[in-house]
């Protein structure tokens, strides 16, 4: 008598508890995203890549967040990087930009089965110390229990409050494009 | 069994605890389940807009791959008058090339016009400045030299060695970043002459310098340099260097417009012979401009994995 009312309760704990790190298993993480900026034109070519991105989906309820380092954007000419860093990004003052929002139709991927979905994302994009609400359009893979997560969108400049200088106007494009490749592997905690 | 019941209260209330806090932490704090990542101390950089204050060499280093295309260029004096076009009829070049071998080393050639003077010179960077954990207020750049005077022999009739062409200089530049807006660096040099005028003369010449920037805005900058010279017998001949000017940057050009008495544009030039003196208004006006273009070494790095 004594053991079966035990055994009942200590199963109802151990019940929450599983249902929480089950909880926890919808965390996908990465801190190698790559994040591509292209502001050129045809006079200047102006590329810069961050391979460094770093990045948390959780699967259960479609929020995502991401955050890059400004400094690690790196750009062909290292002259180019230091301005970028320097007269654009204001680096030191702001040395991050991040993402922080959801996937709007996250009901619609199946993240244990593989396969891609169209995704759309909404949130708050800081650049600059500037936050602006964005929704973009972007892409979830899911292979083998990895999760590609892609996504293109342009950006205004002048919207976070990057001034272009006259006599360079006409080198940089004022709609830069952002291109985000993301491979999340699971989070364990 | 009432011990038992407590145990299970406890975990009851601490499991429904962390349910109940666990998805509000989620929506809030997603990525400081990440944030466990070590900062490296990270090195301070565009402490000056080009590898010279004016004159004398700044602490910035060139990076690696990178050319720079520097033309020097001197008016005379101001104070000839109007018939000299207040010094605008005269003029004195440098022409030189600097390269970036690595992200420390870079070597440096020139040709000026003045005594037609070859110099070559390799700048190196041990330490850097840097900021965060385990930061470090200062960097150290070291600068070694040499000039070669190109001129035709003054006395040809003499037994002339090659050496007596060549001088040798060094420096050590001690340079900190303090804000955005403000660098300092502090650069004793040493010029070493094989051939001097006269027995008195010294062939050893020390002086001290001091290089200062002040940004006025994200492009523009107020520069100074100057070097005080050890007291001897140079230096009594001679004035102290002085050279005060913007920096103006335009993408990949700067310009540096200023005010200088000195006439030559290498260490043993304007350490060593400088004439003019800034109170009776021997004052060149003067510009540089640096040009730089990518080389090589870095490769392009956007094709993704």
């Amino acid at each position: 008598m004594k053991k079966k009312i035990i055994k009942k309760w200590l199963l109802i704990p151990i019940l929450l508890l599983s249902i929480i790190s089950a909880h926890g298993q919808g965390k996908y993480f990465t801190r190698s995203g790559n994040v591509t900026f292209n502001a050129g034109t045809s006079l200047e070519k102006i590329e810069a890549i961050n391979r460094k991105a770093a990045s948390v989906l959780d699967a259960t309820g479609g929020q995502l967040e991401f955050t890059v380092l400004i400094k690690a954007f790196e750009f062909e000419r290292a002259l180019m990087q230091d301005h970028f860093n320097e007269n654009y990004m204001e680096s030191d003052k702001f040395p991050k930009a991040s993402f922080k929002g959801n996937i709007v139709n996250n009901s619609d991927v199946n993240y244990a089965k593989n396969g891609s979905y169209p995704v759309q994302i909404k949130g708050d994009l800081t650049i600059h110390g500037v936050t602006k609400p964005v929704t973009v359009k972007g892409g979830i893979e899911v292979k083998d229990g990895k999760i590609n997560a892609s996504s293109a969108f342009e950006i205004t400049i002048t919207d976070y409050n990057i001034s272009i200088p006259g006599v360079v106007k006409d080198k940089i494009d004022k709609q830069a494009s952002i291109q985000v490749d993301l491979v999340y592997e699971p989070l364990n905690k | 069994m009432k011990r038992i019941k407590v145990i299970f209260f406890l975990t009851l209330a601490l499991t429904a605890g962390c349910f109940i806090c666990q998805p509000a932490m989620a929506q809030d704090e997603l990525l400081s389940l990440l944030d466990d990542i070590k900062t490296k101390p990270e090195k301070v950089r565009n402490t000056w807009k080009s590898t010279r204050v004016i004159n004398a060499q700044s602490s910035e280093q060139l990076s690696k791959g990178v050319l720079d295309f520097r033309v020097l260029h001197r008016f005379g004096f101001i104070n000839s008058g109007p018939s000299e076009v207040f010094g605008l009829d005269q003029a004195s070049i440098r022409l030189g090339l600097d390269y970036g071998l690595t992200e420390w080393l870079s070597v440096g050639f020139g040709r000026s016009s003045f005594k037609k003077e070859l110099d070559g010179s390799i700048k190196v960077k041990p330490i850097w400045q840097t900021k965060g954990s385990g930061s470090f207020p200062f960097s150290v750049t070291l600068v070694a030299g040499m000039t070669m005077n190109t001129m035709k022999w003054e006395n040809p009739e003499r037994n002339n060695y090659f050496t007596s062409k060549l001088a040798y200089f060094y420096e050590g530049i001690i340079a900190r970043k303090f804000s955005d807006g403000i660098s300092v660096q502090l650069s004793p040099i040493m010029v070493h002459r094989n051939f001097v005028d006269l027995a008195v003369d010294e062939h050893d010449v020390w002086a001290l310098g001091l290089g200062t920037r002040i940004k006025l805005s994200k492009r523009v900058s107020v520069n100074l340099d100057y070097f005080i010279l050890k007291p001897g017998r140079t230096a009594s001949l001679y004035s102290n260097p002085l050279s005060i000017g913007f920096d103006v940057e335009t993408g990949g050009h700067v310009f540096q417009l200023h005010f200088t008495n000195a006439t030559g544009m290498n260490e043993r030039a304007f350490i060593t012979e400088t004439t003019g003196e800034w109170l009776k208004g021997d004052i060149h006006f003067g510009f540089n401009i640096s040009r730089v273009f990518t080389i090589g070494g870095r490769k392009h790095k956007s094709e993704r994995s």
